[in-house]
């Protein structure tokens, strides 16, 4: 009876979860970026080869437990013992994450080992809790250098640069949302000024820590517009789950002007 | 592997007086029951600690009263702070992870049962035996002493990154002398296990009893054996990690601190340190971690199984304990998949992953081995093979987990979302904790003398099988959604939508709760009012039933041993004890 009971658990929670799986009553948002279907494809390729493990696995313990529940004067054991198991376990399984290790660093490979498109635009950020800051290089092209000692909230230098004395620093655009064109090449550098933090757009398929002490850049192009939340997903103190921003992904008009509205107000 | 007759190696005098029998003990059964005794407590702690953060995530506003008197700061009025929540999920993941999942089925039933499996009347080091328990005891008190300082508790998670666990109270409320004792609190409970570790190595190498060769050891000993020496070499790295960290806190130190941060616009002293170099320390531990609390696991369930399923485990001794050998070595060289996000090179996440996903082929065998075994059974289903059974379907649940995390493509969408937490909740959390179930139901009667209601325990099962995937199969797929784990609110435009699905969880994790409840019923009741355990109730074979329940101080009353048998003499209704120079059943 036990055994019965467990078995029919078992199958229903299997067959819940593939439902939840197939029906997709949570699933990954739309996908903006460049890079981003080989990402989707590889964790459709890994729902399936992972799902069916689960599936087949759930459903032989459901059925060993649903018939040999009975009282038996004798047991036996399965024909050939574990010979066919360790063989099972290095061929199909080895075969398995042989292929999910290939195919998969080729979809990390497409996006973390490859150079940014030199004409990026290039976008610095800067992280602090619990707010991040977007830095635009401005007319000349060029950032001005950072000095952490003159970070000043109060003043409104996030960045900690030195206007007075530095002409690069003079024109760079600081803003606390992000704005980018469409279909660009998006370089972005991760800067923090405290603790850890992340950046993290879903639909772009992009999440990478900041480290502070540590410059991390991270490359993209977003191929539609929009507004999307970016979220921190690295714990950064009691403001954690408050900490985001957004990003617009805008066409290259709008782009212009909503930089020189920002350029105006700086 | 020389066969020793050191039986009579450990020799010391039934304790007199009521301290040095049940406080100070040096006997390694009433150390047992003091670890299983503080887990029991500790794991209850961290499930209230669970109900209040659920509450918050579902019911925002809700006033918890019992919060209000525990920290007036951190729930005014009942109502938790943002920071409240984080370090009641600091310290439920800490209490959790330490002083239950590693605690328990290691020291707790190792401790009882070890030196009694291999036919020894104690551990080798009786008195560093009773040092790593208080040792521990001290940790424990540290960590709960966090809640009662007028800072609270630490954080910055179970898992402490620097720099927001090194810099002190300049990185918000719960960073100050919460974080220093958390620090301390672990660094003790390093030392325990180290200590508690050459304990379990050298009793299981010297201290068998005649005939006890290795290929004869009850596999729950095996396993206690083989997580030794993990815990050796990953505590050996947490230790020295928590002091420097505490150095950075308490001595201005750099280790994990690098130069120019700026909180509250004011520049800090620190230069040089690497908040990257703490996370490859933790993780080099971490991971390790997770097996050490799922090893014993393996092996309390590939102990009980046979007993009850009356038939050998398919492939004998050799085929799970490589498995586990395996796995316990492969642990030490994945750390970095935790990292795959961090700003670690990329080319790293390849040198990290592909060992996590070839570390997925022992665990398959393993779980092939205990499903398998289950062909040609005959199973009887008391409450402790239940608990193995769902022992082994929550394991495959979140093991599947590990190939999405084990890829850092697809981690890199899946990191920090709650598809971790679910998955670690499956693997490490309610893996181990069903095994912890089937052990405690399993060896209850020789423990205590008393049989536990059985009735009672099945109830208990069933509840606690149904709780455990509501709350976690709906935490894991949620996380599809790319929800952020160590949220105290749900504010992000794509998680509001998701407070149905945490309102459920909720619910659910309170009635599995609540089942809990009977469990604890049951234990105590039991202990005191239950029928008096015969030596061997469930028909096994290994020494611990070969004696009374519960066993006398020496363990065998004198008597000295001799083994003729590996531990699986099972078919059908014959069983052979490992002591019957009776010829053998079957092949193991
Ligand atoms: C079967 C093969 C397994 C694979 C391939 C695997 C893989 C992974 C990976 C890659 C992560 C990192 C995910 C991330 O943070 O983004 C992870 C997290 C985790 N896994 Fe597993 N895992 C497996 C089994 C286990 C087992 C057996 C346990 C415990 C006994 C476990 C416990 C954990 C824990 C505790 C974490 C998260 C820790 C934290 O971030 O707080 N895993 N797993
Ligand atoms: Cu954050
Ligand atoms: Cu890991």
């Amino acid at each position: 009876m036990a055994g019965k009971i467990f078995a029919v658990l078992v199958v229903l929670v299997t067959l819940a979860t593939a439902y939840c799986v197939i029906a997709h009553v949570w699933w990954m948002p739309i996908d903006i970026s460049l890079h981003g279907p080989k990402i989707d494809q590889q964790l459709e390729e890994t729902m399936w080869v992972a799902g069916l493990l689960f599936i087949a696995g759930q459903i032989v313990l459901a059925a060993f437990v649903f018939l040999y529940g009975g009282a038996k004067s004798r047991t036996k054991q399965i024909p050939g013992g574990a010979k066919y198991l360790v063989i099972f376990a290095f061929a199909i399984v080895g075969l398995e994450v042989l292929g999910l290790s290939v195919v998969g660093s080729k979809a990390w490979g497409a996006v973390y080992f490859e150079a940014p498109d030199p004409n990026s635009l290039h976008i610095d950020v800067q992280a602090g809790q619990f707010a991040y800051y977007f830095r635009y290089p401005g007319p000349d092209g060029t950032f001005g250098a950072l000095h952490p000692e003159l970070i000043s909230e109060a003043n409104q230098n996030y960045f900690g640069l030195d206007i007075d004395h530095d002409a690069d620093a003079k024109d760079d655009i600081v803003t606390a949302e992000i704005a980018i064109p469409v279909n660009k090449p998006i370089l972005l550098t991760l800067h923090s000024k405290d603790v850890g933090h992340s950046f993290d757009v879903r639909e772009l398929r992009v999440q990478q820590d900041f480290v502070p002490g540590l410059v991390i850049p991270i490359h993209f192009t977003a191929t539609q517009t929009g507004r999307f939340e970016i979220v921190c997903t690295q714990l950064c103190g009691l403001g954690h789950y408050n900490m985001k921003a957004y990003l617009n992904v805008l066409s290259q008009a709008d782009y212009e002007e909503w930089l020189k509205k920002q350029a105006a107000m700086q | 592997m020389a066969e020793t007759t050191a039986h009579a190696a450990v020799h010391h005098a039934p304790p007199q007086g009521f301290i040095r029998k049940y406080i100070f003990s040096i006997d390694h059964k009433v150390i047992g029951i003091q670890y299983t005794t503080l887990s029991l407590v500790a794991a209850f702690i961290g499930m209230v600690l669970s109900w209040a953060m659920r509450i918050h995530l579902a019911w925002p506003n809700a006033h918890i009263p019992i919060l209000g008197w525990l920290s007036p700061n951190g729930a005014p009025g009942g109502v938790m702070t943002p920071e409240y929540y984080l370090s009641l999920m600091t310290m439920h993941g800490t209490i959790m992870a330490f002083f239950v999942l590693t605690a328990a089925p290691m020291a707790g039933y190792g401790n009882f049962m070890l030196p009694i499996q291999v036919g020894a009347a104690d551990m080798a080091f009786p008195r560093l035996n009773m040092a790593s328990f208080w040792v521990t005891f001290i940790g424990f008190l540290l960590a709960c002493a966090t809640f009662f300082i007028p800072d609270g508790p630490p954080l910055s998670g179970w898992t402490a990154y620097a720099p927001l666990s090194a810099v002190g109270s300049v990185a918000g409320p719960g960073q100050g002398w919460g974080q220093n004792l958390w620090g301390l609190s672990i660094a003790l409970f390093c030392v325990a296990s180290l200590l508690g570790s050459l304990n379990f190595i050298v009793t299981t190498l010297d201290l068998r009893t005649k005939g006890m060769k290795l290929s004869r050891m009850a596999l729950s000993t095996w396993a206690w054996f083989i997580n030794a020496w993990v815990s050796l070499l990953a505590f050996a790295v947490l230790l020295p990690t928590c002091l420097l960290l505490v150095l950075d806190r308490l001595a201005g130190t750099s280790f994990f601190i690098p130069g120019g941060l700026v909180f509250n616009d004011q520049l800090q002293p620190h230069s040089g340190g690497s908040p990257l170099l703490f996370q490859h320390l933790f993780w080099f531990f971490g991971h390790p971690e997770v097996y050490i609390i799922i090893l014993p696991a393996f092996g309390i369930v590939s102990h009980i199984m046979p007993t009850f399923i009356r038939k050998p485990l398919v492939g004998g001794w050799k085929v799970i304990t490589f498995a586990e050998i395996a796995v316990g070595t492969l642990s030490f060289v994945v750390w970095g998949h935790h990292m795959f996000v961090s700003g670690m090179s990329p080319y790293m996440a390849m040198v990290f992953s592909v060992p996590t996903l070839f570390i997925t082929i022992p665990s398959v065998i393993a779980v092939l081995v205990w499903v398998f075994s289950l062909y040609g059974a005959n199973i009887r289903f008391d409450t402790p093979l239940l608990y193995s059974l769902g022992f082994i379907s929550l394991f495959i649940t979140g093991g599947i987990g590990g190939f999405f995390l084990a890829q850092p493509s697809t981690d890199s969408y899946l990191h920090a979302t709650s598809f971790v937490v679910g998955h670690f909740h499956f693997t490490m959390g309610l893996s181990a904790i069903f095994a912890t179930f089937a052990g405690f139901y399993y060896w209850f009667p020789k423990m205590f003398g008393r049989m536990l209601n059985e009735k009672l325990g099945k109830l208990h099962f069933w509840l606690s099988f149904i709780g455990v995937y509501c709350v976690f199969i709906t935490m894991q797929l949620t996380g599809m959604t790319g929800a952020v784990r160590r949220y105290s609110a749900l504010v992000d435009d794509f998680m509001v939508p998701l407070l149905p699905a945490y309102r459920f969880m909720t619910i659910a994790a309170l009635l599995l709760g609540a089942a809990q409840l009977i469990f604890l019923y049951n234990a105590i009741w039991s202990r005191f009012k239950g029928p008096k355990a015969p030596d061997n109730p469930w028909g096994a074979t290994t020494l611990e039933w070969d004696t009374t329940s519960p066993p006398p101080f020496d363990n065998f009353g004198g008597r000295q041993l001799i083994v003729y048998h590996g531990p699986m003499q099972y078919d059908g209704e014959k069983s052979e004890m490992q002591t019957s120079p009776a010829p053998s059943i079957a092949g193991t």
